[in-house]
C-alpha cells in the first residue's frame, strides 16, 4: 500500500510541510521528503538521501498525516469522544516533546487493538506510543483508589483470579454465572452484567499435561515450547490439547515451560509494572527453552503479539529480542516448517464431523500479518467451508468490552462482524483469539472453534499421513 | 463520479460540509467558473445532519449515510441531507458531494439522494482518507480472494534466494526478527519510489531496496537535483529501468531476474510529481506487470 501514499504525496501537500516545520533548520531533508531543499538554506545533496539518523528521530516525525491509522481505528468510528490514533500517537507525542504536557485522558478510550499500528505505512510506532502514554497516564494521573483503577487492575490481572477460581471450577462457574453477582460486579466494579463469565475447565491444561506425564514424542530436531497463556490453561483447555496432539502428530517434542500471563490485558490497561513482572518471568523461561533448541509457539495471537512486539517495544529485558525472533503463532509455525497442505488435501472433509465455519481474524493476528492463514489453509479441506467474515474488529479487544461504560461501543464495533457471521454459510465460528471468541459467541450464539481444533479433527483423528 | 465530468454542460451544484473542511464547495465552484467550464456551477456549504464532533472522521459520516442512520427529528440522515441541499438547488441538474457517500453501498446512497433531489448526484474525490481509495482496495482484496490468491500484509520482505538460473526462488519476510519464507513462481515489485521507501540511496547511489536492482542515476551527485524546490530534479525520476515486460534491468541492460516485474512508484523515468501522473503510471504499470507476471506462473 505504500505505493498509494507515494501517489498522493506527489500530487498535493499531504502534510509533509508540517513535518518540515518541526525539523530543526539545517538538517536538510529526510528520505521521505525529498522536497526540502529550501529547509536548510544551503543545499547539501549528501543529506537528501541519508537516512541514517532517521532511527534516532522519535517516530512522531515519520508521520506524514496520511490518516490511514484514523480510518483503521474501530473505536474512533463509534466513540465521538475518542480523537483517534493520529492524535493519540504522533501528535500528542510531538506536543509532549515541546513542553511536558499531561497525557490526554482520551488515551483510556483506546482499546489497544493495534489496528492503527499495522495500518501505518510509515512505521510510526503507534502501539508503542499508546502503550507508553497509557502507562504514564495510569501511573501519574489516575487515582489509585478510583473504581476505574481498581476495576482495570482486576481485569488486567485475570490470570491471578483464574488461578484461584480454577481451584474450585464448578463453584466459581456457579457464582460467576449468578445474575445477582453479575449485577453487583456491574454496580460496584463497573464490569458489565451483559456478558457471561467464561467458564473454567474442570481440569487446567497444566494439570492435564502433568497427569499425562508430559510429552509423548521425543525429538532432538523438532522441539517447541508451548506458550499457552492463561486462557487456554484455565478455560479453553481443548485448544491447548489440540495443539499438543497436532504437534505430536507432526513429530514435535513439546515443552510446557513455566509462564505467566503474556501481559496483553495489562498493556491495554496501562498496568506496565504488572506487565513487566510477567514479561520478565516469560522472557527468562522461554529464553532458556530457546537455548535448549526449542522454538516458542503460542495458540493465542495476542500472546504471540505481546512476546514478539510489545515486550521488545516496552521493556529493555535481557533476551527479549531473542524471544521475539523465535516466537511464532502455532499455525504459522506449522505452515513454515511442515507440509500441512498436502495432508489436508488428502482428507475427505465430508467424512469428518466438522461444520462449515465463519472465520474472524483477530486484530492482533492481523497486525502480525496472519489474518489470512486459516482461510487460506482450509481452502484445501474439501467439504468444509471456511468463510472470512471480513476485516472488521470484533469489538471486545480483551478487557475493553468487559467495561460497563464501553460495552455499548464494543457491541457497536462488533455489529459488522455479527452481520457478516449471520450471512456466512457456516453457523459455527472460528478464530484464534479467546476474547474475540467470547464476543462472537455473545453476538451470535454460535459455538466457536480454534483452527487447531479443526486441524486436530482433520489430521489427528483421521488416518491421513502427515 | 462519471456524472461529474467537466465536459458535460449540465448545470451543477457543488455541496460541501462544514465538518469535512478539505472540500470548500463555493471556492471550488468559483475556480471552475474562472476556468471556463461549459456549465453553470454554484457552491453551497451545509451542516452534516446529525450530531457529530466538528472533526468527525469521514468514514463515520460515510457510514451514517450508508446505514441511513436516524439524524434526529424523526428523519434519517439522507432525508435530512436532501432537505438541507434542496434550497440551494436552483435549476442545477446534477449535484456534487465530496466522496463520502458511503462505503460498499455507495451506489445505493447515490441513487437515493439523486431521487430525493431530482438531480444526478456524483462524488468528488478529496484528499486522504479517501473513500474511493478504500473502496478500490476492498474490491481488489475481494477479487484476489475469489481468485484463490494467498495474501499477507504488513511485514517487510527482507531477503531472497535465487535458484541456479538466477530466478527468485523465495523471499523472506520479517516478523519482529523471525524470518518467514514465501515462495511464488513470479514476483511483482510494487514497493514505491523514494517516498515509499522502495528506492534506497546512500553515497554510492540509489538502489532498489528489496532485491538490490539497478537504479540508473547520474554519476555526479550534484546533478541529482536541480536549482529550487520545483525544478526538474533527476532524483524525482529515480527508479528501476524496466524492459517491455516490466522486468527491472541491470546496468548491462538484461533482466535482473527472469521472474521479477515492477509496477508503480518503483519504476523510474517519470517525474510523476511534476507531471501529476502518479496514478496513471501506477495503474498502467500495475496492469502490465500483473499480466506479464501471470505468464510466468
Ligand atoms: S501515524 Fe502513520 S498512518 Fe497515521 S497519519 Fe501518520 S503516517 Fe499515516
Ligand atoms: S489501538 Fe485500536 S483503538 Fe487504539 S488508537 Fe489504535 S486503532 Fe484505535
Amino acid at each position: 500500500m505504500s505505493d498509494g501514499h507515494d501517489t498522493h504525496h506527489t500530487d498535493d501537500d499531504c502534510g509533509c510541510s508540517d513535518a518540515e516545520a518541526t525539523r530543526p533548520a539545517g538538517e536538510g531533508a529526510v528520505p521521505d521528503g525529498g522536497t526540502a531543499t529550501e529547509a536548510g538554506g544551503e543545499f547539501e545533496p549528501v543529506d537528501v538521501f541519508d537516512g541514517s539518523d532517521m532511527d534516532l528521530r522519535p517516530g512522531a516525525d515519520s508521520c506524514y498525516k496520511c490518516t490511514s491509522c484514523d480510518t483503521s481505528c474501530p473505536v474512533a468510528e463509534v466513540d465521538d469522544s475518542f480523537p483517534g490514533p493520529k492524535f493519540q500517537g504522533p501528535e500528542q507525542w510531538r506536543l509532549k516533546r515541546k513542553e511536558d504536557t499531561e497525557i490526554d485522558d482520551s488515551i483510556m478510550g483506546c482499546s489497544n487493538c493495534m489496528r492503527c499500528d499495522g495500518a501505518c505505512p510509515s512505521d510510526v510506532p503507534l502501539s508503542q506510543m499508546h502503550n507508553s502514554a497509557r502507562g504514564e497516564y495510569v501511573d501519574n494521573q489516575m487515582d489509585k483508589l478510583s473504581r476505574e483503577y481498581i476495576r482495570n487492575r482486576i481485569l488486567a490481572n485475570y490470570g491471578t483470579l483464574a488461578r484461584v477460581g480454577s481451584k474450585v471450577p464448578r463453584l466459581t462457574n456457579a457464582v460467576m454465572g449468578n445474575s445477582l453477582v453479575q449485577k453487583i460486579n456491574e454496580k460496584v466494579l463497573g464490569i458489565t452484567a451483559e456478558r457471561d463469565f467464561p467458564e473454567f475447565a474442570d481440569e487446567t491444561f497444566r494439570s492435564w499435561w502433568k497427569r499425562r506425564g508430559g510429552p509423548k514424542v521425543h525429538s532432538e530436531e523438532k522441539r517447541i515450547a508451548y506458550f499457552h497463556g492463561d486462557y487456554a490453561n484455565y478455560n479453553t483447555v481443548e485448544v491447548a490439547k489440540a495443539l499438543v496432539r497436532v504437534y505430536e502428530e507432526f513429530g514435535y517434542e513439546i515443552l510446557v515451560p513455566d509462564q505467566r500471563c503474556s501481559g496483553t490485558p495489562m498493556f491495554a490497561n496501562g498496568m506496565l509494572d504488572d506487565a513487566r513482572r510477567s514479561a520478565k518471568v516469560n522472557v527468562e523461561n522461554l529464553g532458556d527453552a530457546i537455548e535448549n533448541g526449542y522454538d516458542v509457539v503460542a495458540s493465542c495471537t495476542s500472546c504471540s503479539m505481546a512476546l514478539r512486539q510489545e515486550y521488545p517495544e516496552q521493556f529493555d529485558l535481557d533476551g527479549t529480542e531473542t524471544v521475539a525472533a523465535n516466537t511464532y503463532d502455532a499455525l504459522e509455525y506449522l505452515l513454515v516448517h511442515e507440509n500441512v497442505i498436502d495432508p489436508i488435501r488428502a482428507v475427505d472433509g465430508d467424512q469428518l464431523d466438522l461444520p462449515d465455519f465463519a472465520y474472524h481474524a483477530p486484530c492482533h493476528s492481523r497486525n502480525q500479518g496472519l489474518d489470512r492463514q486459516a482461510v487460506e489453509l482450509f481452502r484445501h479441506l474439501d467439504g468444509v467451508d471456511v468463510e472470512d467474515v471480513g476485516d472488521s474488529c470484533s469489538g471486545i479487544s480483551g478487557t475493553y468490552g468487559w467495561k460497563e461504560e464501553k460495552y455499548d461501543y464494543s457491541m457497536e464495533i462488533g455489529e459488522e462482524m455479527f452481520e457478516h457471521m449471520e450471512h456466512a454459510e457456516g453457523e459455527t465460528g472460528m478464530t484464534e483469539c479467546p476474547t474475540c471468541s467470547m464476543q462472537m459467541e455473545h453476538g451470535t450464539g454460535y459455538e466457536i472453534n480454534h483452527p487447531l481444533e479443526v486441524l486436530e479433527k482433520a489430521l489427528v483423528d483421521t488416518d491421513v499421513e502427515v | 463520479m462519471a456524472p461529474g465530468l467537466a465536459s458535460d454542460d449540465r448545470s451543477t451544484l457543488l455541496v460541501g460540509f462544514e465538518a469535512a473542511t478539505d472540500f470548500d464547495a463555493p471556492l471550488a465552484a468559483d475556480r471552475l467558473t474562472a476556468a471556463g467550464v461549459p456549465f453553470d456551477v454554484e457552491g453551497a456549504t451545509v451542516a452534516f445532519p446529525g450530531e457529530y464532533r466538528a472533526d468527525a472522521a469521514v468514514t463515520r459520516l460515510a457510514h451514517a449515510l450508508e446505514r441511513d442512520e436516524d439524524a434526529g427529528e424523526g428523519r434519517s440522515t439522507r432525508q435530512r441531507l436532501a432537505d438541507r441541499v434542496r434550497p440551494h438547488l436552483g435549476d442545477a441538474e446534477r449535484v456534487g458531494f465530496p466522496a463520502i457517500l458511503g462505503d460498499a453501498h455507495v451506489e445505493d446512497v447515490r441513487a437515493d439522494l439523486s431521487e430525493r433531489l431530482d438531480a444526478e448526484v456524483f462524488e468528488i474525490p478529496t484528499g486522504p482518507p479517501s473513500l474511493p481509495g478504500i473502496r478500490l482496495e476492498d474490491r481488489l482484496f475481494e477479487a484476489l480472494d475469489e481468485a484463490g490468491v494467498s495474501m499477507t500484509t504488513g511485514n517487510p520482505v527482507v531477503d531472497h534466494e535465487t535458484d541456479a538460473d538466477g530466478r527468485i526462488e523465495r523471499v523472506y519476510i520479517d516478523r519482529n526478527g523471525a524470518r518467514i519464507p514465501y515462495r511464488a513462481d513470479a514476483y511483482v515489485l510494487a514497493t514505491g519510489g523514494l517516498v515509499g521507501k522502495g528506492v534506497d540511496s546512500d553515497r554510492d547511489g540509489p538502489r532498489e531496496a528489496v532485491f538490490g536492482c539497478h537504479v540508473p542515476a547520474p554519476d555526479d551527485r550534484m546533478a541529482w537535483s536541480g536549482e529550487g524546490a520545483f525544478a526538474d530534479h533527476a532524483f524525482a525520476r529515480f527508479g528501476v529501468d524496466p524492459d517491455d515486460r516490466l522486468r527491472p534491468l541491470d546496468a548491462g541492460g538484461s533482466p535482473e531476474f527472469a521472474n521479477l516485474f515492477a509496477a508503480g512508484g518503483v519504476v523510474g523515468g517519470a517525474d510523476v510529481a511534476r507531471e501529476k501522473s502518479a496514478s496513471g503510471v501506477s495503474l498502467a504499470t500495475g496492469l502490465v506487470a500483473g499480466r506479464t507476471a501471470a505468464e510466468e506462473a
